[in-house]
């Protein structure tokens, strides 16, 4: 009984860390967007609100890590705010490699696999080319 | 400017009501702001993440969440998410507001009818085999708890992350059912353990949304912000006020709004 406390012990441990990452995640994606969106509206603010009801999609520009990163260093609002959703969408990926690296501590090798078949479905729809 | 007002309500009544900002994000983007649904979604995925991850924050400090229980079924969820995702090109927007539409009568039903509270003492071979029983503490001491039937509460993941990725939302009503009905999980475990994997699902359809283009930054930016807002107040009135009246309110309004994406589906009018 009691190894099986200790081990509780540490996963809570490890869960104390995934829950400040999530919020620091979610802090800093906020952050970025906020300052990618205050640029926008200083620039198009005045203008007229794009047709949305047409669906065009989006350049490259915004749609590869490459277009985000080059655009956010040249601090282009739309970039910028593209930065942050990608933050955002990174915080619950970090969330799985950390627990992938909590399943290592305890050496338990059936959720070490199963938490890397997920880490591995994500991959391949980051750069499986599932770009139709 | 008003999206960001509308975003932030939707975040609130999302955390209030425990149905996600997703489910507000669409209906609001298409029918009042005459947004193309594929943006909807888009932004609506984001609302899911940002949702997940600021509740996901309250609840990992208590323990209730199963971890393990919650990264087995991630592996059907996010399967089904990028599959979703993938059928979402083909799909024809008229009959994903269709969908849509039946999805939210279904999420305002569940959330409506009785909660699973019994801990199960006996469990099934296989949550021996994958480790998948638990514990959570309660007021009354640690409550130990079962599962049964995983092959079935594996299946309906799958579904569930389908549609998850085919209209962004986290379909957290599906998941709980999974877990609730055909395992038997008691209801705490599984509405936290179902905000946990929804932040990693979303995940998987937001990056295959991300690089097709139907994210937008001009909508992106007040979404994130709107909803996160609205989803720190709703946890903080969450606290003070009965949500049962409201969740009651809610459900009725939402129904609403669905028969109106059912018919504008019908009518084409996407």
């Amino acid at each position: 009984m009691k190894h099986i406390f200790s081990a509780l012990w540490g996963d809570k441990d490890v869960e104390l860390v995934v829950g400040q990452l999530l919020r620091y995640g979610v802090v800093t994606a906020s952050v970025v967007a906020l300052t990618g969106g205050i640029m926008y509206l200083l620039l198009h603010g005045s203008g007229p609100v794009p047709q949305y009801g047409n669906f065009i999609g989006e350049g490259a520009g915004y749609t590869t890590f490459n277009g985000i990163f080059k655009g956010a260093l040249a601090l282009n609002a739309t970039e910028v705010i593209q930065l942050g959703v990608l933050i955002l969408i990174a915080t619950p990926i970090l969330r799985v490699i950390f627990s992938l690296l909590a399943f290592i501590l305890e050496k338990d090798k059936l959720y070490i696999f199963i938490t890397l078949i997920v880490l591995c479905v994500i991959m391949t729809s980051i750069f499986g080319g599932l770009k139709v | 400017m008003i999206l960001l007002l509308g975003s932030y309500l939707a975040g609130l009544l999302g955390s209030l009501t425990g149905l996600g900002g997703g489910v507000v994000v669409i209906p609001l983007l298409t029918l009042v702001f005459g947004v193309d649904i594929r943006y909807a979604i888009g932004a609506a995925l984001l609302a899911s993440i940002a949702t997940s991850s600021g509740a996901a924050t309250a609840y990992v400090k208590e323990g209730i969440t199963n971890i393990r229980l919650g990264m087995f079924l991630e592996i059907a969820t996010t399967i089904g998410a990028v599959i979703g995702a993938l059928l979402a090109v083909y799909t024809p927007v008229n009959i994903i507001a269709i969908m849509f539409g039946s999805v939210l009568i279904f999420s305002a039903a569940m959330t409506l009818r009785k909660k699973n509270q019994d801990a199960l003492t006996e469990g099934s071979k296989l949550s021996y085999l994958l480790k998948l029983n638990g514990s959570y503490p309660t007021k009354d001491g640690v409550v130990n708890y079962k599962l049964k039937n995983i092959g079935a509460g594996f299946s309906i993941m799958t579904v569930a992350g389908v549609i998850s990725g085919l209209l962004g939302i986290g379909s957290g009503a599906l998941k709980v059912l999974a877990m609730d009905t055909a395992m038997r999980i008691p209801f705490k475990v599984s509405t936290t353990t179902s905000n946990f994997m929804i932040g990693v699902t979303a995940a998987a359809s937001a990056v295959v949304y991300l690089q097709r283009g139907y994210m937008d930054p001009g909508i992106g930016f007040p979404v994130i912000l709107g909803v996160l807002a609205g989803a720190f107040t709703g946890s903080k009135l969450l606290a003070r006020i009965n949500p049962q009246t409201l969740r009651i309110i809610f459900c009725v309004a939402i129904v609403f709004v669905a028969l109106q994406m059912i018919y504008n589906g019908i009518q084409h009018k996407f």
